[in-house]
């Protein structure tokens, strides 16, 4: 790495314009190197002022040495220079979790999951936020098992959420009893904007349903509600005519328990 | 791509109410291949089948289920199908609502099966 560093350093003093500053920085930052890194940084953002990844390079710098407020002021700036930086959306969705604003934090790396939805960190944060929101609503977590009482699978195959991904009942687990209810959330909301945006686009009316078979299971994904979202898995055995009537029945089921919630 | 996945995609598109048949990446939803009437946005519909798909197979995966192998969206006026072949490609068609999705399937499963 330190060969790394001086080449880079080598071409940044030849060339004061050159974009390498921004792996210089993130180099010295990853290394600890905080004081050269933010000398990397501040250089950086004077020579790009309209530049948003070098202010959200500067931001994570200043975020790493504990200066929060003026890491959010950069990543602000940064957004307000290019609304689909993805450093400065991650950014602002860590600072707001530690502020305790969890909406603002979701807002914003659901935003940023818009902008690439293959990262795989912004997915394993958007979990850990709702699992903490989970833990929270106790009172919620009581309710959860009696939406879809008595209907087959209800304790491990069936979840109901909401169209921003949060676990409003019942509980998928995996095949080693595992639950996978938040993680499976996180992804759903996603699964429901892209069958809307594809129906909207392809003029093919609103969505009813997606039905999907896999290695080791079908799924059945429909929206109970317009703000609701219905997972069910089952074996492979299942055949997928069946799948979509044990859905119907619980989505019926999962649309009663919402009514009694809203009263 | 050779004439046998075109004569391929050609047979899918011939199932009544087909519209559009499509071999399309899934990394990043071009179109490798397709047959598809006039009126059908070949483009969108394979950006928009790989996009739901990529999605797809995050959540089965996070479930439990496993790598999917059949994707159906239906919709008040259309249906969307997708089966994933070889090499990261996944095999798309587009519907009228009331298309029989078996028939659809075989023709997809022939386009999978001759190596895409």
């Amino acid at each position: 790495m330190p060969e790394d560093v001086s080449a880079m350093s080598a071409e940044l003093a030849g060339n004061p314009d050159s974009l390498v500053f921004l792996q210089l920085g993130e180099k010295l930052r990853l290394a600890g190197q905080l004081d050269a890194a933010a000398r990397v940084a501040t250089a950086g953002v004077e020579r790009h002022p309209v530049l948003a990844e070098a202010r959200d390079l500067y931001a994570r710098i200043l975020a790493d040495v504990g200066r929060l407020r003026d890491a959010q002021a950069l990543w602000t700036e940064a957004l307000v220079l290019d609304p689909r930086n993805l450093g400065a959306r991650k950014g602002l969705g860590y600072l707001s979790f530690r502020a305790g604003d969890w909406d603002a934090a979701l807002d914003h790396l659901e935003s940023a999951l818009a902008v690439d939805p293959s990262d795989r960190s912004i997915v394993g944060a958007l979990s850990s936020i709702r699992t903490a929101f989970a833990e929270l609503e106790i009172q919620a977590a009581r309710l959860e098992a009696a939406v879809f009482s008595g209907l087959e699978g209800a304790e491990a195959k069936m979840l109901l959420a909401d169209d921003r991904g949060l676990v409003l009942g019942g509980r998928i687990a995996d095949r080693h009893g595992q639950d996978r209810s938040q993680q499976v959330s996180a992804h759903l909301a996603g699964i429901a904007q892209e069958a809307e945006r594809a129906c909207r686009i392809l003029n093919l009316g609103s969505w009813q349903w997606i039905a999907g078979e896999a290695t080791e299971g079908n799924i059945h994904v429909t929206q109970p509600t317009e703000r609701s979202l219905l997972l069910l898995v089952r074996d492979s055995s299942i055949p997928s005519g069946r799948m979509v009537w044990i859905a119907e029945r619980a989505a019926a089921a999962a649309r009663k328990w919402l009514e009694e919630q809203a009263r | 791509m050779t004439a046998k996945f075109q004569d391929l995609l050609d047979r899918v598109t011939r199932v009544r109410d087909v519209s559009g048949a499509f071999i399309v990446s899934a990394e990043d939803g071009l179109v490798v291949a397709d047959s598809f009437m006039e009126g059908v946005r070949g483009n969108a519909v394979a950006a928009l089948a790989a996009s739901l798909f990529t999605r797809f197979r995050d959540a089965s995966g996070a479930s439990g289920a496993g790598v999917p192998k059949f994707l159906h969206l239906q919709a008040d006026h259309g249906a969307l199908v997708a089966m994933p072949g070889a090499d990261d490609v996944i095999v798309v068609a587009v519907a009228d609502a009331g298309v029989n999705v078996g028939l659809l399937r075989l023709e997809m499963q022939r386009v999978v099966e001759a190596g895409t």
